[in-house]
């Protein structure tokens, strides 16, 4: 087949596009990662007693902010990075200002605390397992975000990766929250962190392979 | 050339081509075509001074870019350039072909002056060695049929969902799953 040919045959018939196709992609695969995570905790991990209480508190959103943040910068630079030519653009900020916000937020928590205390509060009682759930909960929103952009035409496949690494793995620990009784800022920024970064590098592994079209 | 003119000959180049391509995402056929057939003299300017080596491998690229381009036409966002839209596509087949045949030292010239996409039309085309037809027959019937009854033959998605026995939304699909295997069984190569 020439490239005449093989231009009629692409035009003919050709159908018209939606124009919100990359944002329905990146919903549905949000929507299958909050379930699937969110079903997890429910079924399996279980929802921490005292949500009921703990939710009148300040500090409690305090830690749904942070995973929050992360997940609109991911979120924002992942469909940027799935269209050929456009740049990482603001959501790197986002990240950036929370990440920053938490160990602000630890160090100065380490700081007033009891010389004696501080180790506790970095450890808790959950951190054995804490970066092992979050990147457990992450695995179908990770599996999902890989779909979405896969359908997509990421040219950065190293930073898709990553940015969808993070994206599955923010949701991931949104729904943590719900289940993870520490309260210590020291923690969360260690441990919440790590169980984001697993996934992110993940991510950057993999996408080269899986990304590529 | 003097530069500004010659900038503003580029500028031109985009709105018009820009022009034909958005109109050919709203379905208009005769549009869509002009557009691919602009775009691919412009192609083969680009990857002729790329290619300097491997001339034989110019149609075979320029063919994979255009089936890029055509398979990845959702990801366009109407306020980017287009010009940096398609450059970044090519861009990466270009990348992804020198790669895949580790030959780094072809890649010794920029490849990142985006400006230079529009810049050197070039309309002849060679014979491309890899050879559509026999990949589209590799294709499973219900992706092979709706190319070729819609697509080769220009019947229309009702007409081919009749005769095909598929239904008309499956015809949709089919046509669009096959253009992304074709790709594909290319890169598989």
């Amino acid at each position: 087949m020439n490239t005449d040919d093989l231009i009629s045959m692409l035009a003919t018939g050709v159908e018209p596009v939606d124009p919100g196709a990359v944002a329905r992609r990146f919903s549905l695969a949000i929507l299958i990662a909050a379930v699937a995570a969110l079903l997890m905790i429910l079924l399996g991990f279980g929802v921490r007693a005292d949500l009921a209480s703990v939710a009148m508190t300040p500090i409690f959103w305090a830690k749904i902010a942070f995973p929050l943040c992360l997940m609109v910068g991911a979120l924002l630079m992942v469909t940027r990075l799935a269209r050929p030519g456009m740049s990482v653009g603001g959501g790197r900020l986002w990240v950036g200002l929370g990440v920053a916000a938490i160990w602000i937020g630890a160090l100065y928590g380490l700081a007033v605390a009891p010389p004696d205390t501080r180790l506790a509060m970095i450890l808790g009682k959950t951190w054995k397992v804490c970066a092992i759930n979050i990147t457990l909960l992450s695995i179908p929103g990770f599996i999902a975000v890989f779909w979405a952009l896969r359908g997509l035409a990421p040219t950065r496949l190293r930073l898709a990766g990553a940015c969808g690494g993070l994206l599955a793995s923010a949701l991931a620990t949104l729904a943590y929250c719900l289940h993870c009784p520490e309260m210590d800022v020291p923690f969360w920024g260690t441990w919440y962190l790590l169980g984001m970064l697993v996934p992110t590098l993940f991510g950057a592994a993999l996408g080269p392979r899986w990304l590529r079209w | 050339m003097d530069r500004t003119t010659h900038n503003e000959t580029l500028r031109q180049r985009e709105i018009d081509l820009q022009a034909l391509f958005l109109s050919g995402l709203k379905g208009h056929e005769a549009d869509y075509g002009r557009f691919l057939r602009e775009l691919s003299t412009h192609l083969r300017g680009f990857l002729r001074v790329r290619l300097v080596r491997q001339p034989a491998e110019i149609e075979d690229l320029l063919q994979e870019i255009l089936l890029a381009v055509h398979n990845g036409r959702q990801t366009y966002r109407v306020d980017q350039p287009l010009t940096a839209w398609v450059f970044a596509i090519a861009r990466y087949k270009l990348a992804d072909f020198f790669r895949s045949r580790s030959r780094h030292d072809g890649l010794t010239d920029s490849i990142d002056d985006t400006d230079e996409l529009f810049a050197e039309p070039c309309l002849e085309p060679a014979q491309a060695s890899r050879d559509l037809d026999k990949l589209l027959e590799a294709l499973p019937d219900k992706q092979r049929l709706p190319i070729m009854h819609v697509k080769l033959e220009g019947l229309s998605v009702a007409e081919t969902a009749l005769r095909t026995g598929l239904s008309e939304s499956a015809v949709k699909i089919g046509v669009h799953r096959g253009l992304k295997a074709l790709a594909a069984l290319i890169r598989g190569k």
